[in-house]
């Protein structure tokens, strides 16, 4: 049973020995789906193992308290019970979870206990884990573990967090300032300031978001005691850091692990993470050698799965009365949450180069302070700094267009860096390497009928519509391919930004690519495949990728920040490429050529001027096993690998617009239309391109309409659950039309870009600004996130009783 | 412990179970059938839909005991003999699954809007699919595939899907 019987787009028939050419660029149906359709998967929670115990942890019912006591007795004694321990009892050989991104060298780095020990810092923390022969059992007997908790004041606003006398979330630390992290280009942003006409400022606040993977997490440790060895299996983005990191954590040696990220259900950055769950349940296999597992319900991972976003931005402009920027000035209070997790720090500091996005200007001033809060910890989601760096530019360059009288893409034109200008260094530093903002734009105008749109929405406020219409333009850019090693290093992150990829030629032919990155959705194994096949000449269908396990794909950084294919698939292919050399030098020889003399296409060695002296690629692999006759000296085999580390970032563009109709007298919001254009580099497969930039979308459509991770005042998570979070279900959001350019990315040998993140980055600005684009004659400059129809409604009625001029207008 | 008698995609069992066992964890733990995931605790996000008597539940919002008697298909039970539906099909062409996770629910929930309703415009099958969360998609080509698995049904002159088996008396 498998897809083969499909006929799909772009699809041929396999056939043995039948060689491939271009499928770089075919809408590939993916063999990923065979699998998923029919539920023959291997989710992290279906792995079942004998003698298997399940783990339940009791956690934290308040956002900041000292633990005075603990006591699991009572728990040993229920049905089904086998063991049970507190932070104490696992102290010994259980490390603090690693943060590896020291963003200063005096940062603040507080211990985080996988089990808390003193004190608790977010509800949700957990103190004591119960171990079981059923999920029942031990759910049932988290009743009987007791904590005497003395409450202690919740830190959950940023401003007071950083106040003298504030209450300290890390007492031992002395401060609730995690970091301070300044960046300063160009002139002086008080001299730019002087010169202006023009100067705005806006506060912008990025709400807490919960990435929402569908697949909660989920970790299984199965122990062999006899050599102190563990598999890990765990629903990860990143079985190699895992590796590493777990084995740091628990002092487990880094070659007696195996990490294990079997079919993964998404991730956005949520699953970028070591989490405490992944070291206890490897200390507690240890402790008991036994077999363990995990599953989160998706209640308790609102609480204990890291968090998204969380920030607070100053933004000032100075600009001249034509609408041309000088100077950009951003101060952010950015919410770490309660610890520093595996990348928190950093986030912001991944926005800090993005703000300028793709405008030039005389200066700018950037500075973040990483605040400690009693929250669950915040970390990488679907874009990680770049979105709510954009956000932030894309809103008030329609403030500027419209205190200038601009259209705001007019607005945006005339700052723009030109498409004959690249490559061009930005002036936060980074080197754009391709691009073309005039020709996204201006087809993605033409889709839209932007035009028309605007004199509709002329006709309509004319006439007294009380269904406003907005419209919302975003023009961005990010940096995907993370990333460059020594730029790793200029940044403090302590790891390297390669990736690894190997490939084994079977004897008959058939070939395994072994990849680094480890997909959770993307569709690696169907463009990897695409990939190898097209520099190897053999059938699609002859090509397998491997991933996910540390085992077998011992090398690699996994996968994030839309790296994946820019590196990982570049190191695929400057693999193949070696493969090719390898079998060129076996070819030469058996066909008593010179390897000059060979022309390699569609898997055929053939001797120029000689078309019928030829063997393909497979015959050649079978003449290597064999090893009967091949070169002096030459090692039997046609396997290569290769380590990629990329030479620059690569950066995706796009336009994306957005029409919207408000209901002033409810302040409902519903998506009219939504085009975008995006610039994604070289495509390798349009399909899942698409498909990438839908979900994308979605997720950022969500942020500005329905997304957010509500506390109250003694900061308990209101929206924890399901219910009370809104992921929008497809009733919710809107049919998209979507196009690309297409610039080739110089700096990698597939010329891609990095598609993953795209469409959550530049969806989110475009929606809001189309919402105040309606509401902006009304007197309204800003809707806080989401843009819920209560939030719509106030700022209506705000603006109408504090109107004067219609031009500020409190938010 | 309570005895029940259910058919699961064809297959009889017989069991004892707590009353307060779920169906999902029945059919996952004690079946082994784990091509039903479980995404949420508050029957919010629809990944563990399921047939229960040829109507489509949740089975996370379901008790083991309830289906005693009764015939339950999950997305183990669908393709046969190696041919998938017209929705597995078109959920492949038109790359309407990424992470998958989703998948088994969005497909049972599928199969009961066609059931009720063979012609679905796009907004019906948005309608439909409200308490079935997917992350990955946009939604945008599972709408797709719905629409063309109808068409295709359609076109072969079938119902999009089989109707329900016949429940045990």
């Amino acid at each position: 049973m498998t897809g083969q019987t499909v006929a799909g787009a772009g699809q041929t028939a396999a056939g043995a020995g039948r060689t491939a050419a271009g499928e770089v660029g075919r809408a590939r149906l993916r063999k990923e789906d065979a699998r998923l359709l029919t539920g023959q998967t291997n989710w992290t929670d279906n792995i079942a193992v004998t003698g298997l115990l399940h783990l339940a942890f009791l956690r934290s019912p308040m956002a900041h308290a000292r633990i005075t006591r603990v006591d699991v007795s009572a728990a040993l004694e229920r049905p089904g019970v086998v063991a049970a321990f507190t932070g104490r009892d696992l102290a010994d050989g259980l490390g603090s979870l690693p943060c590896a991104w020291p963003v200063t060298e005096d940062m603040v780095l507080p211990a985080h206990p996988p089990l808390a020990l003193e004190e608790v810092r977010h509800a949700g923390d957990p103190v004591a884990v119960v171990v079981a022969r059923d999920r029942y059992a031990a759910a049932d007997a988290l009743e009987a573990v007791e904590v005497d908790y003395e409450p202690l004041p919740p830190v959950l606003d940023l401003e007071e967090a950083l106040a003298e006398d504030a209450p300290l979330v890390h007492s031992d630390k002395g401060t609730n300032r995690a970091y301070d992290w300044p960046l300063r280009a160009g002139e002086d942003f008080a001299a730019v300031r002087e010169r202006a006409d023009v100067v705005l400022s806006r506060r912008y606040r990025q709400q807490r978001l919960i990435p929402n993977a569908m697949e909660p997490r989920a970790v299984v440790v199965t122990p062999l005691a006899a050599t102190g060895e563990y598999t890990v299996y765990s629903a990860t983005q990143i079985p190699h850091i895992l590796r590493i990191m777990l084995s740091v954590v628990t002092g487990v040696p880094e070659h007696k692990l195996r990490v294990v990220a079997p079919d993964v259900g998404g991730g956005f950055g949520s699953k970028l993470q070591v989490y405490g769950e992944e070291a206890v349940a490897l200390a507690v296999a240890r402790r008991l050698g036994r077999p363990v597992k995990w599953t989160e319900s998706r209640s308790e991972g609102y609480l204990a799965t890291h968090h998204g976003r969380g920030m607070i931005q100053d933004v000032e402009i100075a600009a001249t009365r034509e609408g041309r920027l000088l100077g950009l000035r951003v101060r952010l209070l950015a919410d770490m949450g309660a610890y520093l997790m595996l990348v928190t720090p950093g986030i912001p500091i991944l926005g800090a180069f993005m703000y300028p996005a793709i405008y030039k200007m005389d200066s700018y001033a950037f500075d973040c302070t990483g605040v400690f809060t009693t929250r669950t910890p915040t970390d990488a989601y679907r874009g990680a700094g770049r979105p709510e760096a954009t956000y932030a530019i894309e809103r008030i360059m329609d403030e500027l267009a419209a205190a200038t009288g601009l259209d705001p893409v007019e607005v945006r034109r005339r700052n723009w860096i030109r498409h004959e200008e690249f490559p061009y260094t930005s002036i936060a530093g980074l080197t754009y390497d391709s691009g073309d903002y005039e020709a996204a734009t201006a087809k993605a105008l033409a889709l839209f009928g932007y035009d028309g749109l605007r004199a509709e929405q002329r006709e309509r406020r004319e006439r007294g519509d009380t269904v406003r219409l907005g419209i919302g333009v975003s023009t961005y850019t990010e940096m995907c391919g993370l990333a460059p090693s020594r730029v790793l290093r200029d940044l403090r992150y302590s790891a390297g930004g390669w990736e690894a990829a190997s490939i084994r030629v079977l004897p008959t032919g058939k070939v395994e690519v072994v990849t680094g990155t480890s997909p959770h959705g993307q569709g690696h194994v169907t463009c990897w495949s695409q990939i190898a096949a097209d520099v190897l000449g053999v059938p699609f269908e002859d090509v397998e990728v491997v991933h996910g396990d540390t085992l077998v794909a011992p090398q690699g950084m996994d996968t994030y920040g839309s790296r994946s294919l820019v590196v990982g698939g570049s190191a695929v292919h400057r693999a193949a490429e070696k493969v090719v050399a390898r079998a060129r030098r076996v070819a030469a020889h058996l066909l008593e050529a010179s390897e000059d003399d060979l022309e390699f296409s569609g898997g055929v060695f053939a001797v120029k001027g000689s078309p019928e002296a030829r063997r393909t690629i497979q015959e050649v692999a079978f003449a290597t096993f064999t090893s009967h006759d091949v070169p002096e000296g030459m090692e039997p085999t046609l396997n290569a690998g290769h380590v990629l580390d990329p030479e620059n970032f690569s950066y995706p563009h796009g336009t994306h617009l957005c029409a919207v109709e408000v209901d002033t007298e409810t302040g409902r919001t519903r998506i009219r239309s939504y085009v975008c254009v995006d610039d994604v580099g070289r495509v390798i497969n349009p399909m899942i391109v698409e498909g990438q930039v839908h979900g994308g979308l979605a997720q950022g459509i969500a942020q500005a309409l329905y997304e957010e991770a509500v506390y109250d005042t003694e900061g308990n998570l209101l929206s924890g659950t399901m219910a009370d979070y809104l992921v929008p279900s497809a009733a919710d959001l809107p049919e998209f039309v979507t196009a690309r350019t297409e610039t080739p990315a110089p700096s990698n040998p597939l010329g891609a870009k990095g598609v993953g993140e795209a469409g959550t980055i530049a969806s989110t600005p475009a929606v809001v600004n189309a919402v105040v684009d309606a509401l902006r004659p009304l007197g309204v400059h800003d809707v806080p996130m989401p843009c819920t129809p209560e939030r719509v409604w106030e700022a209506v009625r705000a603006a109408r009783e504090t109107r004067t001029d219609g031009e500020e207008a409190p938010a | 412990m309570t005895h029940i008698s259910v058919t699961v995609d064809g297959t009889a069992y017989e069991d004892e179970v707590e009353p307060r066992l779920l169906l999902v964890h029945y059919l996952r733990d004690r079946l082994g059938l784990t091509g039903t995931p479980v995404g949420c605790d508050t029957s919010s996000c629809g990944a563990c839909t399921v047939e229960l008597d040829g109507t489509s539940v949740k089975s996370c919002n379901v008790l083991a005991v309830q289906a005693d008697g009764g015939a339950v298909t999950t997305v183990q039970g669908l393709a046969r003999d190696g041919a998938w539906t017209p929705l597995q099909r078109a959920f492949h062409e038109r790359h309407a699954l990424q992470c998958g996770y989703c998948t088994p629910g969005m497909l049972m929930a599928a199969r009961d809007l066609l059931r009720e309703n063979p012609r679905p415009d796009a907004a019906e099958v948005r309608r439909a699919l409200e308490g079935n969360l997917c992350r990955c998609t946009g939604y945008q080509n599972i709408v797709a595939a719905v629409l063309d698995a109808a068409e295709a049904e359609r076109a072969a002159g079938a119902p999009a899907a089989a109707p329900a088996r016949e429940v045990p008396a």
